[in-house]
């Protein structure tokens, strides 16, 4: 016996099933206690109360809801809120940062050192903290009445923002759709597998036939400019608070890490390489373009994958200002269905495999960009 | 060596070397206005700067009102940022329901925690007895905030404000970082076993939102638990944000124990040396050196992710401060309380951040020295 536990495999075997049993018992008496309690309230378990009619609204919805619809349609609503924000907020963090990012390369001293000041602010504060400084500042602007023009028929009162909008509801439908299937049809092609010059003309073929058919809307739908009429608005389209505040906030703090990525990764291309690009003769912008964009693309996009999952995540914060994301649409079905443990999961569920979709998408895209090496 | 070059016949006459001597306006004149383009750029930065700072100035330092009289100061005409609402709800802000006559007990917690950061900073000070001297630390932070032995006794549910973060900050990383290490190297084990329950762990708990971590925490350990236990709210917070960083600090590590060279690793095992031996006198001590200004960042995100507690209905900093803004007289004031708590995070944050460059460019010049 003793000679038997000498023996290393042996002990390591010993060793793992006990951590297996000691694992499957603590597991096994967490579920039965949590059945036990459930019982205990008069809860049933399972999937079943998902079909039945959810009873309550939501302050607004990218897809179409109403408290006749059923638990799941809540859920799917919740869901579509959440990627419309992230959505929104990653085009917005990627534009900012990869602009904040190349200020602080800049030559010139007080653009980088602007951008190095956003970069420390908004780096060095809680996310949370600044999307309710951002809702506390959309809801003190003035009301409707006194809202500020921003020109252009935009509007800005603390209702949100108005402004203009296809005027006829099923283009403005067709046009939404439009811009979140092409989206997501780009995504989709740079998954395929494929040579990179087909998969890139495919891509480019998308967003033309996109913004085709979103001018095709607007000239088919007419343009509704938002007019104050009496206490509100009418025409034109509205972003709620929560959404802007929830918006800004996910983005801006996500722009101030994505600036800090771009900025490392363009300072990380080889000096010689940029240096033989300039014996060669390429002008300034061919540099950039050719050179150091497509070497620096391999450094920035692993970290910059992590931002964007960990803006995804983030996104949950809406629930502390009340926007109707994933997180807040599942806590009110919890609440209202008694299921927590049900919701929790498919809640939890979503949530992984939208990280899941979105490094496999982001792996694809890393492979895109790779510089073939010999 | 100044001898003129010969080339193809003809003397190149050897050049001056670079002014160095070059006046401020020079230095800011090559900073600022180089080309046309970039006096361009600083013209029109300048121009919106002008713009937008002295209204700025105006309203936050010129116009404000200071002074905890009544609100009513804030509503005339003209008056700038009401920072009196911070000089009238700080106590609040900062020790949330906290009795007001205990608040020392509560500074003093937090000095301690804070003296224990500056302890933990110096990189001589980076040995296993930081851990015990962490706990020891903590336990008397229990004692100053829970009372007991000669001090009125009090439960978390009365803790609020910076320090409840603070706790909650250094009980993260306190118990984060054993939890990260047994996590990074189960992940690297021999045992599949083991292996494979470690990497679900990690990745479940980096897969899920932080906000979800925690609402199972608090939902799902008194359900798991049975009747007849209950457990603080507190605590069931500090789980979460523990299993969080936890998980997420478990890849800065194994980032570290994947980067030494394989030789290390099998010079340990040439010696003789058994699995544990070997990861504590060769391995760790290495690895951990590698990735520590990462670390660092990772206690930084730690920090600001403390706030997510106000959600789940915990008072800390942030939520003490939106529990004060619900007096009806100052809730208009909102915007100037919170400049005010981001102005304090960002103090602490920042500090954290230059800590960590120094950290890296310190650890830079040790390596070139081949230390």
């Amino acid at each position: 016996m003793a000679r038997l536990f000498r023996d290393a495999r042996i002990r390591a075997w010993i060793f793992q099933a006990f951590l297996i049993c000691g694992l499957a018992l603590a597991v096994g008496t967490a579920i039965h206690n949590a059945l036990t309690a459930l019982d205990a309230r008069g809860i049933a378990t399972g999937l079943g109360f998902l079909s039945e009619r959810a009873g309550f609204d939501l302050s607004e919805s990218i897809i179409p809801y109403g408290p006749q619809n059923s638990f799941l349609r809540a859920f799917l609503a919740g869901l579509a809120n959440t990627i419309a924000v992230s959505v929104a907020a990653i085009v917005l963090a990627t534009t900012l940062g990869v602009l904040v990012g190349l200020a602080r390369l800049s030559p010139n001293l007080l653009l980088a050192r602007l951008a190095r000041g956003y970069v420390e602010l908004f780096r060095n504060t809680p996310q949370l903290v600044q999307i309710i400084f951002w809702y506390a500042l959309l809801i003190a602007l003035p009301r409707v009445r006194n809202a500020l023009d921003l020109g252009g028929g935009f509007f800005l009162s603390n209702r949100g923002l108005n402004f203009p909008w296809i005027a006829q509801p099923i283009p403005g439908g067709v046009a939404s759709a439009v811009i979140g299937i092409g989206f997501f049809a780009i995504v989709i092609v740079l998954c395929l597998p494929g040579r990179k010059r087909w998969r890139g003309r495919a891509m480019a073929a998308i967003a033309l036939s996109s913004i085709a058919a979103l001018i095709g809307c607007f000239l088919f739908g007419g343009v509704s400019t938002p007019a104050l009429k009496g206490f509100s608005f009418s025409g034109g389209a509205v972003l709620s608070p929560e959404f802007i505040a929830l918006f800004l906030g996910l983005s801006l703090y996500i722009a101030a890490f994505i600036a800090e990525i771009v900025r490392a990764g363009l300072a990380g291309v080889d000096r010689g390489q940029i240096e033989a690009a300039e014996a060669l003769g390429l002008s300034q912008g061919r540099v950039l373009t050719s050179v150091r964009i497509p070497q620096a693309l391999r450094i920035i996009v692993p970290p910059a994958t992590a931002q964007y999952i960990s803006l995804v995540k983030n996104s949950s914060l809406g629930v502390a200002i009340g926007y109707p994301e994933l997180f807040n649409v599942s806590n009110s079905i919890s609440t209202l269905s008694g299921q927590a443990i049900e919701c929790m999961t498919i809640m939890g569920l979503l949530y992984l495999s939208t990280a899941l979709a979105m490094s496999a998408a982001a792996n694809a895209f890393n492979r895109f960009v790779q510089v073939t090496e010999r | 060596m100044s001898k003129a070059i010969h080339w193809c016949g003809t003397v190149v006459p050897p050049r001056a070397a670079p002014r160095r001597d070059a006046t401020v306006w020079t230095r800011l004149r090559n900073a600022l206005f180089r080309t046309p383009m970039q006096g361009a750029i600083t013209l029109v930065l300048a121009l919106l700067l002008a713009g937008f700072a002295p209204g700025l100035v105006e309203w936050a330092l010129i116009d404000a009102v200071w002074l905890p009289s009544d609100p009513a100061a804030c509503t005339e005409p003209g008056a700038g940022a009401c920072w009196a609402v911070v000089s009238e709800k700080y106590r609040v802000m900062l020790f949330g329901a906290f009795p007001y006559s205990e608040h020392w007990r509560a500074l003093l917690a937090m000095l301690l925690i804070v003296a224990g950061f500056v302890y933990s900073a110096f990189p001589r000070h980076w040995r296993a007895r930081l851990a015990a001297i962490w706990l020891g630390l903590l336990a008397l932070v229990l004692w100053l905030m829970l009372g007991g032995f000669g001090l009125r006794p009090l439960s978390t549910s009365d803790w609020g404000g910076l320090p409840l973060t603070l706790i909650l900050f250094a009980g993260t990383v306190t118990f984060g970082m054993p939890l990260s290490l047994f996590l990074a190297l189960g992940r690297e084990s021999q045992l599949p076993a083991f292996r494979w329950i470690c990497i679900g762990m990690i990745e479940l708990f980096r897969g899920l939102p932080l906000l979800v971590v925690l609402f199972l925490a608090s939902l799902l350990i008194p359900l798991f638990l049975g009747d007849g236990m209950t457990i603080d709210k507190f605590v069931r917070a500090l789980v979460g944000m523990v299993l969080f960083f936890g998980a997420y600090a478990s890849e800065i590590i194994r980032g570290g124990l994947q980067a030494l060279p394989r030789g290390q690793y099998e010079s340990a095992r040439a010696l003789g040396l058994t699995y544990w031996p070997m990861m504590i006198t060769v391995i760790l001590p290495q690895a951990l050196r590698i990735v520590v200004p990462a670390l660092v960042n990772d206690i930084i995100r730690a920090f600001k992710n403390t706030s997510f507690v106000a959600v789940i209905g915990l008072f800390d900093f942030l939520g003490a401060t939106k529990a004060a803004l619900e007096d009806p007289l100052w809730v208009r004031y909102s915007l100037e309380a919170y400049l005010f708590l981001i102005a304090v995070y960002f103090a602490f944050c920042w500090t954290m951040s230059r800590y960590a460059s120094w950290v890296e460019r310190r650890l830079d010049i040790s390596k070139r020295r081949g230390e």
